[in-house]
């Protein structure tokens, strides 16, 4: 082998790991190259939105289910971990995992009678379960504020100092947005990947490979339920006020969006789906107005052209061009 | 205290049958595409969006306006059909629901765009003066609602076991496969169950404006309502649907009336948990 | 190894098997023969676990397997090809093949996610499986194609790569030779010999009649739902009941 094949051997090896640390280098060095706070306060919330979309893709990707309620899921963590350290004072970051916790177990209570259900039941009940949180935060107002919201949510602290700047969220938000990503990444490249990837696929034959199918659809649900309450009591601390509206059922399509843009089962693209999403107000000057077209637009155009959704279907397209290729070279 | 109870059980007939209406509508779209369609929760906004401009913008007399206002709806959901589903050319259901999710939102941004974000008001189909029925006081248009509702299931009856379009499409319903070796025409099933769905929730939309008055999102919670009212009586069937809307209605009206008001729109899908937990296939389903 | 006693199913009160009876012996190759419409399908996704039979025992290892769901069966050891293809034509040939090890489990969702060190050697172990599965059946040049561009026959050897990568006790194969040429019916035909000669037990469901006969240990006949014959290959072309329910009416057909 010559020199520039064993570079690309080696590229192409470890093409994973090497994106993860140039990506995470850019962030670090991010803060550096740009300190407007207006920025980062939107490319923090980027990394929000990317949390609760990895764990949607991986559900919507890998189990060909659909949700249409985890903004109820991310709400129920903001509030969750607002009225845990406002109204019953815990320190923040335990009452984030016991937050996580309880909304793992809603979420159970929810996929297991659900999910056992061929059809897809499912996003009615999720839309369901959104409208019934939506609702109850705005009227049992003397434990969430009601509709004017729940403010004086305290910042998160690490040891010797609080994170309440936009440079020190970027760093914390960015870090765990990363860390859920690294983690995602590790679970779609597994073996218990490979089953997820093949219930996709096909459910018959995951079944007759050994893959039980139905927990699988329960355990990946339950996971997105919890990154996407992670998600939100981050939210809640980041902001420091959380109102009901932030977590209605358009928000659930929105994430929905994000997912379909990113590409189903593409964990990258759910980074970049959240991203396009969260800055697209800012480039598009008329977009007030016009935001259902431009939403709605984007969902509908995606599907019908490339139902894989837009980062996946691309890259499909161009690994079979590639690999028939080669075939034909072979053949030939 | 029989007066209250009487008139809770009306006032939940009325509502329940809006959502047996809507939920008609999901279970037709339902058995011949196989898909939840959520463009429908839209097809209730548009009926009363439709009516209110015939009545005030061509001035026309109440009962035509009812007439063109569904026949709009029925004609905008085979325009959604023929422009956005049948295009897609996908038989993936998770695509062509994500599909309805799309539409429905372009669908928002359309009537906002054309209607405004306010709430409108319509006036009742005849004058206010409440009826006395057995000690309950109803309001005329309660009576409406109940009678068209039962004209609109006389009429779909008659179609889908008189016509043979309606023969065709009970067919695509049982067995989608056979109906296709036997070259039933999929694509005609697919829109004129688009314009039946269409014409069942703007009826519904046309219905209750007067009593609630409406805008996107009350469009949105009924049509939720009526796919709860839908798994309830079971998905799909349609003397289920008609049972699970008056259900659901009475439900909702007793829980307001007796328990608590605040939470009344939490009601369905409370129910709609519940029936997915304890018996899937909702009251009439297979 | 697998023994079936009384098997019966029903859909919807018509029948579609009957009291059928039979055993696959440890270490031979049975073959399940009979014209279409015999019931070889239903019976088959009886013993996966695809149905339920209505009635009757599969014994597998003399152990009750009837009614369990299908990744159980599988997790048992009993290890299947499908008639129809099915590919996961988005992933890699390798990562096809590695799927026919999830089977083996041994990892937890969040065992995976954390990426524990015992997982990575782990990982590694199986992909050599994988990539030796994929030798013997002349795949290995072709593992990082995606399995959708593969040619048919390339797509059945896939198939029967990913069946055997983990190695099952009962490899329950569907048509495997269907859509072949006769070339590469006798090369597959050739490496169920091989397998059968390495100590696998095989139960083959084959429509074609000259590979069953040249290779089958033991021949079980379905006809209507019901088992007709069973026997050695010689004793069942013998068979009047045989030649009369499937010979008589194929050759009447040819």
């Amino acid at each position: 082998m010559t020199g520039r094949q064993n570079l690309l051997y080696f590229l192409t090896l470890h093409r994973t790991g090497l994106a993860v640390t140039l990506m995470s280098a850019a962030l670090l060095a991010f803060p550096f190259v740009e300190d407007n706070p207006y920025t980062l306060g939107l490319t923090n919330l980027i990394a929000i939105n990317a949390i609760v979309v990895l764990g949607l893709n991986l559900f919507i990707g890998y189990t060909g289910q659909i949700s249409l309620g985890h903004a109820a899921f991310f709400g129920l963590g903001a509030y969750g971990s607002a009225i845990a350290t406002v109204t019953f004072e815990l320190a923040p970051w335990p009452a984030m995992f016991l937050v996580a916790a309880l909304v793992a177990l809603i979420a159970l209570a929810v996929g297991i009678p659900v999910l056992r259900l061929s059809g897809h039941y499912l996003a009615m009940a999720t839309l369901g379960l959104n409208y019934v949180v939506h609702t109850v935060l705005l009227q049992w107002d003397e434990v969430t504020g009601g509709p004017s919201g729940f403010a004086g949510i305290p910042s998160l602290t690490v040891p010797g100092t609080v994170i309440d700047d936009a440079v020190g969220l970027h760093y914390l938000l960015w870090g765990f947005a990363m860390a859920c990503l690294l983690l995602c990444l590790n679970l779609v490249r597994s073996g218990v990947g490979r089953g997820m990837a093949a219930l996709a696929g096909d459910e018959t034959a995951a079944a007759a490979l050994g893959v039980d199918t139905r927990a699988t659809k329960i355990k990946v649900f339950v996971l997105s339920a919890v990154l996407a309450s992670l998600a939100g009591s981050l939210f809640a601390h980041c902001y420091a006020y959380v109102s009901p509206d932030t977590f209605g059922i358009f928000a659930s399509t929105d994430f929905v969006i994000m997912v379909v843009v990113g590409g189903m089962g593409s964990i990258w693209g759910s980074v970049f789906g959240a991203a396009f999403l969260t800055l697209m107000p800012e480039w598009v000057e008329f977009f007030d107005t016009y935001k259902d077209f431009v939403h709605g637009g984007i969902l509908v155009l995606v599907l019908m052209f490339l139902p894989q959704g837009l980062i996946t279907g691309l890259t499909d397209t161009i690994r079979v061009r590639l690999a028939l290729r080669r075939r034909d070279h072979a053949a030939a | 205290m029989y007066t209250d109870l009487l008139q809770y059980v009306f006032g939940g007939l009325t509502s329940g049958a809006i959502y047996a209406l809507i939920a008609l509508g999901f279970c037709v779209v339902s058995n011949t595409m196989g898909i939840v369609n959520f463009i429908q929760v839209d097809f209730v906004t548009l009926g009363g969006m439709f009516m209110f401009s015939a009545l005030f913008s061509l001035g026309l007399p109440t009962i035509p306006a009812l007439g063109l206002a569904v026949a709009m709806v029925a004609l905008a959901a085979m325009v959604v059909e023929r422009v956005g589903l049948r295009p897609a050319r996908s038989d993936n259901h998770l695509v062509l629901i994500f599909l309805t999710v799309g539409l429905s939102i372009i669908m928002r941004g359309v009537i906002k765009l054309v209607w405004g974000k306010n709430r409108m008001a319509l006036p009742p189909l005849t004058p206010d003066v409440p009826v006395q029925i057995l000690g309950a006081s109803v309001l005329p248009q309660a009576l409406w609602i109940l009678g068209l509702t039962i004209v609109a299931i006389a009429v779909l009856t008659w179609f889908f076991h008189r016509t043979s379009l309606g023969l065709s499409m009970r067919a695509v319903a049982s067995n989608p496969t056979a109906a296709a070796v036997v070259g039933i025409p999929a694509g005609r099933v697919r829109l004129t169950s688009y314009a039946i769905a269409g014409a069942l929730g703007g009826l519904a939309g046309v219905l209750v404006t007067p009593i609630t008055t409406l805008n996107y999102d009350v469009g949105v919670l009924l049509g939720l309502k009526g796919f709860a009212a839908a798994i309830l009586g079971g998905f799909g069937s349609f003397p289920g649907a008609i049972l699970g809307g008056l259900g659901l209605g009475l439900l909702e009206s007793l829980s307001a009336g007796y328990l608590s008001s605040a939470y009344k729109d939490v009601v369905a899908f409370v129910v709609l948990l519940l029936v997915l937990f304890v018996r899937p296939k909702g009251l009439l389903g297979k | 190894m697998l023994r079936l006693e009384g098997v019966g199913k029903n859909f919807g009160g018509l029948p579609a098997l009957k009291d059928v009876s039979f055993g696959a012996p440890a270490g031979r190759l049975t073959a399940l023969i009979g014209p279409n419409g015999a019931g070889k399908s239903t019976l088959i996704n009886c013993i996966t676990g695809v149905l339920a039979p209505s009635c009757g025992s599969i014994l597998f290892q003399g152990e009750e397997i009837a009614g369990l769901p299908a990744h159980k069966v599988t997790r048992r050891g009993i290890h299947r090809t499908f008639q129809n293809l099915r590919l996961f034509p988005r992933l890699s040939v390798l990562d096809n093949v590695l799927t026919g090890l999830t089977c083996e489990g041994g990892e937890s969702m969040l065992m995976a996610m954390l990426r524990l060190p015992y997982l990575r050697h782990r990982e590694r172990q199986l992909k050599l499986r994988a990539l030796e599965a994929m030798d013997a059946f002349g795949l290995a040049d072709k593992a990082a194609w995606p399995a959708g561009v593969l040619a048919y026959g390339d797509k059945k050897r896939v198939e029967l790569a990913r069946a055997i990568v983990g190695r099952p006790k009962l490899l329950l194969l569907d048509e495997p030779v269907a859509g072949l040429n006769a070339e590469e019916t006798a090369a597959v035909g050739e490496q169920l010999r091989n397998l059968r000669r390495a100590g696998h037990t095989i139960l083959l469901v084959e429509h074609d009649m000259d590979l069953v006969m040249n290779i089958a240990d033991l021949v079980v006949v379905l006809d209507s739902g019901q088992c007709i014959a069973t026997g050695t290959a010689g004793e069942v072309r013998r068979n009047p009941i045989v030649l009369e329910a499937y010979l008589g009416r194929m050759e009447a057909t040819a």
